[in-house]
Order: C-alpha cells, then sequence, then structure tokens
C-alpha cells in the first residue's frame, strides 16, 4: 500500500518534471527539471529494490550526464532568448505523438513477466557474478568499455590542432 | 608495528548495538536523523573556530579570542549576526533557483553521514552499496554551485561555476578510482564492513590510494590550494558573490559539512573508523576526524593557491594514472598473495608508492594550454 502511494507520487513528479524540460522556455530551468526527474526515476528503482542501480543513475545522470548538460547550456550563445519554438513545431509535434503511441501500445500489449521471488538482497555480490563472473555479461562489459574508449579517442582526434 | 591491537578490539566491541536500536523503524530513523544532525552542526561549529584559531597560531597572530573563553562563542556570535543580516537578491536574478541552490548544496552533503558508522553498527543505514551512495551523493552539491553562479545573474559568479565543474569532473575520476583499491582489499561497498575489515589501517595497505584521494577530494571540496574558485582577487568573492544573510550561511556551512565529510571519509576508509585501543569508538572516530581536518587547515595555511591549467595537468596526468596502476597493482596483490595481504604487503605497497611518485613526477609536465596527442 505505502509502496503504491510512493510509486504514483514518484511517477507524477517524473512526468511533470519531464514536461517542464520540454514546455519551460528556460533551458537552464530545464536543465534542472531534468536533474529531479533522474532523481525521481532513481527514487523508483529504490522502491524496485533495485539500490545499486539507483545509485549508478545518480552518480551518472545527475553528476556527470546532467552537468555536461549545464555546461553546455552555459557555453552556448543568445541563452537569454530562451528555446522558442520553430517552424517544424507542427510536424515535431505529430512526430511526437507517433512516437508516445507507438511506445505505449508496446508497454501495454508486451506480456510482462512478473517474477514471484523475493528479491535478492544485498544485491552487490550476485550483480557482480553477473557482470563479471563466468557465464556472465563479461563480453558485453568489454564491448562497452572498448566502445567509450574509442569514442574518448575520437573526441580528442577531433578537438585535436591541426 | 601500528595496528597491533586492533583484533583485539574488536573483539571487546563486538557488535554493541543491534541494527534497528533504539528498536523499531522510525525511532531508528528518528533518533539517528537527529544524532547526525547535531553531530554534523556541533562539529561544524568547533571547526569554525578550530580553523581561524589554527590558521592564526600558523600565522603569528592571536585569532578571535574575545567572544568566550578562548573565542569559544564567535561561531555562534558569526551565526546569530549572518541570522539577522538582510536577504538581498539581486533583481535580474532567477529567484526561485537563487533560492534552490544552497538547499541543493548543503543538503547531498548532510546526506553522506547517513552511511557514515560511528561505531559498529551505530549510522543511520547499513547499505550495502554504502560507498557508491557515498560517490554518487557527493556529486550533487557541485549542481547547487551551478545553480548559485547561473541564478546571481553575474559574470564572477558564473567563471566561478564553470572553474568548479572543471575541476570536480576533473578529480572525480581519480577521487572513484582510488577508492576501488578500498574496495578491492575490504571486499564489501558497505563501510560498516569496510571498518570491520581494517585489521591493519589501510592507509598502511593503500598509501597511494590515501594520497590520490586525499588531495583530489581537497580539490572536490574547493579547499586550499585548489580554492581557484574562491580566488578573491580574481572573483571578487566567488561563487556566493551575490549571496547575503542566511543563504550565505549555508553555503559557508556546506563548505565545512564538505571538510568534515571527506575527513570522516578518510577516517572511515584508510584509518580504519572508529576502532582503536582503551578509548570508546566514538571518541576515536573524532579525534581522527579532527586530525585529518588539521591536516587540511595546515595545507591551507602553508600552500599558495595553483592556477587552473596546473588543476588540470594534476588530475589528469598525474592523478588519473596513478589511480589507474593503484587498482592494477592492488587487484594484483589480492589475486597472488591472498593470505600475506596484512604484514608482507605494507613495505612493498609503501615502495611501491614510492617508486610511482617519483617516476610519474619526473615525466610531468604542464601542457600550456595546448592539447597533445
Amino acid at each position: 500500500m505505502a509502496l503504491d502511494i510512493l510509486f504514483w507520487l514518484l511517477a507524477t513528479v517524473s512526468v511533470g518534471a519531464a514536461l517542464a524540460v520540454v514546455l519551460l522556455r528556460d533551458v537552464f530551468r530545464s536543465a534542472l527539471s531534468l536533474v529531479l526527474c533522474f532523481l525521481v526515476v532513481a527514487g523508483i528503482y529504490i522502491t524496485l529494490s533495485a539500490d545499486f542501480l539507483a545509485a549508478v543513475q545518480v552518480l551518472i545522470y545527475v553528476g556527470g550526464i546532467a552537468i555536461l548538460i549545464v555546461l553546455a547550456i552555459m557555453f552556448t550563445r543568445d541563452i537569454q532568448r530562451g528555446s522558442p519554438a520553430n517552424r517544424l513545431r507542427i510536424p515535431a509535434f505529430i512526430m511526437a505523438i507517433l512516437c508516445f503511441g507507438v511506445i505505449s501500445f508496446a508497454l501495454v500489449n508486451t506480456p510482462w513477466q512478473i517474477s514471484t521471488l523475493s528479491p535478492t538482497i544485498p544485491t552487490t555480490p550476485a550483480l557482480a557474478d553477473k557482470l563479471l563472473g563466468k557465464g556472465g555479461f563479461i563480453l558485453p562489459v568489454e564491448i562497452a568499455a572498448a566502445l567509450l574508449l574509442a569514442v574518448l579517442l575520437g573526441a580528442i582526434a577531433l578537438m585535436r590542432e591541426k | 608495528m601500528i595496528g597491533f591491537n586492533y583484533s583485539l578490539g574488536l573483539e571487546s566491541y563486538g557488535r554493541t548495538l543491534p541494527p534497528d536500536w533504539p528498536g523499531g523503524f522510525w525511532w531508528h530513523w528518528l533518533v539517528f536523523t537527529v544524532i547526525i544532525l547535531a553531530f554534523v552542526m556541533t562539529v561544524l561549529l568547533g571547526f569554525v573556530w578550530f580553523e581561524r584559531r589554527a590558521l592564526g597560531r600558523m600565522q603569528a597572530r592571536l585569532g578571535p579570542n574575545r567572544v568566550g573563553p578562548f573565542g569559544l562563542l564567535q561561531p555562534v556570535a558569526d551565526a546569530l549576526k549572518v541570522l539577522i543580516k538582510e536577504d538581498i537578491v539581486p533583481s535580474q536574478a532567477d529567484k526561485i533557483v537563487h533560492w534552490l541552490a544552497p538547499v541543493v548544496t548543503l543538503v547531498p552533503v548532510l546526506m553522506i553521514f547517513a552511511v557514515v558508522p560511528f561505531q559498529d553498527g551505530a549510522l543511520l543505514v547499513d547499505l550495502n552499496i554504502g560507498l557508491l551512495y557515498v560517490v554518487a551523493v557527493s556529486a550533487v552539491p557541485i549542481l547547487g554551485i551551478f545553480m548559485a553562479g547561473w541564478a546571481s545573474n553575474n559574470k564572477y559568479t558564473l567563471i566561478a561555476a564553470m572553474r568548479d565543474v572543471a575541476s570536480v569532473i576533473s578529480y572525480e575520476i581519480p577521487v572513484v578510482l582510488s577508492l576501488a583499491g578500498v574496495v578491492l582489499i575490504a571486499g564489501s561497498l558497505s563501510l560498516n564492513q569496510i571498518v570491520l575489515t581494517q585489521n591493519t589501517p589501510l592507509i598502511l595497505l593503500q598509501p597511494l590510494g590515501f594520497l590520490i584521494f586525499f588531495i583530489g577530494g581537497l580539490a572536490e571540496i574547493n579547499r586550499t590550494p585548489f580554492d581557484l574558485l574562491e580566488a578573491d582577487s580574481e572573483l571578487t568573492a566567488g561563487f556566493h558573490t551575490e549571496y547575503s544573510g542566511m543563504k550565505f550561511a549555508l553555503f559557508y556551512l556546506a563548505e565545512y559539512a564538505e571538510a568534515l565529510a571527506l575527513s570522516a571519509l578518510i577516517a572511515t576508509f584508510f584509518l580504519s573508523g572508529w576502532r582503536g585501543p582503551f578509548l570508546p569508538p566514538w571518541l576515536w572516530f573524532l579525534l581522527k576526524i579532527v586530525a585529518m581536518f588539521f591536516v587540511i587547515i595546515w595545507m591551507r595555511a602553508t600552500l599558495p593557491r595553483i592556477r587552473i591549467d596546473q588543476l588540470m595537468a594534476l588530475a589528469w596526468k598525474f592523478l588519473f594514472p596513478l589511480a589507474l596502476l593503484n587498482i592494477v597493482v592492488t587487484a594484483i596483490e589480492v589475486l597472488v598473495w591472498p593470505e600475506a595481504l596484512p604484514w608482507g604487503l605494507i613495505p612493498v605497497n609503501i615502495v611501491v608508492a614510492g617508486i610511482l611518485v617519483l617516476f610519474l613526477s619526473k615525466k610531468f609536465t604542464l601542457g600550456w594550454g595546448r592539447i597533445e596527442v
């Protein structure tokens, strides 16, 4: 019961914050709403007993990505005028509605498997086994690391003085 | 022979408190929240006094000595003065963000203390992801500083905020990587568990990790010699130029709370937390915190401020490779000699740390603003 109330509270706040990101005129405030949205999603993870994921969400999205977005906003010119809509307003709206419809349709029509097992406590050893242990996801983890390294090198190559 | 009677000490403590002391979830929550708030606020007032007196002593002057015995009531007087000052908001400021910024800066710092153990099991929540939680939560205050810098609508505050982001984003990486060594040896992310496994203080097994964590932590909390965002000769007062009254006091508190959090975390990760012979655990913990804070003050009185390019070069060219090497060395040691961990490895680690620091210091050059590939 308490979890239900918590879920609806968090869900409302997160949807509200997500809408604020798109609708607010002030770009900086949009970025801050995005941070609020990230934090609330981390809260939802906690109610689902995914504490590791919640901490990583805060660390990477709030501590890393949100800060980078804010930094990018500070480097943007003509920031005082806010984010006025351009002439592609109507097509963008249609595309957004279509996208929303497809995602909602997929979500509603997927037969979700709900596990009856109680969540693993503590989560960290099980996660470590899955990610790095035998028969786990060690290959995707390594590939992701290699991909990130390639991206870093690409960024440095782009930045290099000619 | 340091750490000789730590294991003896542990037996006598046992688990002194049941996990839900004093009974019931909500009582536990209430009691520990009050304890943490009272502890943090009291120690902060003490720190403000201690820093001003110690700085005065190191600079051959008296420091505050008029209010109360030895000037002990000076922080109280300052707090009262700041409380009754007028709260000024610039007319062109982003009012809501300007109002929110001090809160966003202070609250996450207070949240760190939720997982810091004061003695065995005496903590608000013993999270099994404790260390990750600390790292995640301590990444949020930058956002508050950023909000302050932006919302004030003042170019100096903005420059200060950008300097802060540059330093924090850079130093976050070596700090987190240096903690990986602690996790490898302790085998747990829970802070209580990390303290329990430290039969020898980890500063002996992880000298390099300690140095990286300490330097990176100083840079993250913007203490001297990394106080570029409060360089008053360049930026008036830094990101809080446009703040006055209680909001300024909140920033001031947040700064000291960060210093307290850094001292407490170093005590927990590297100095074996509340463990020690003879004295009660909380007193040991407090003594270690105050000792670490004294070192921070000492550095402030000794070192000059460094330039922004030196700041970035130190993070990326010196601390980052050192942190990576530290992880590799520690991982090999944990894998190859698990049983020899406490004693045989202390001299090895200290020598390895010394060699690595010397070698990288020889190699260390400043880029002078150019990007080299």
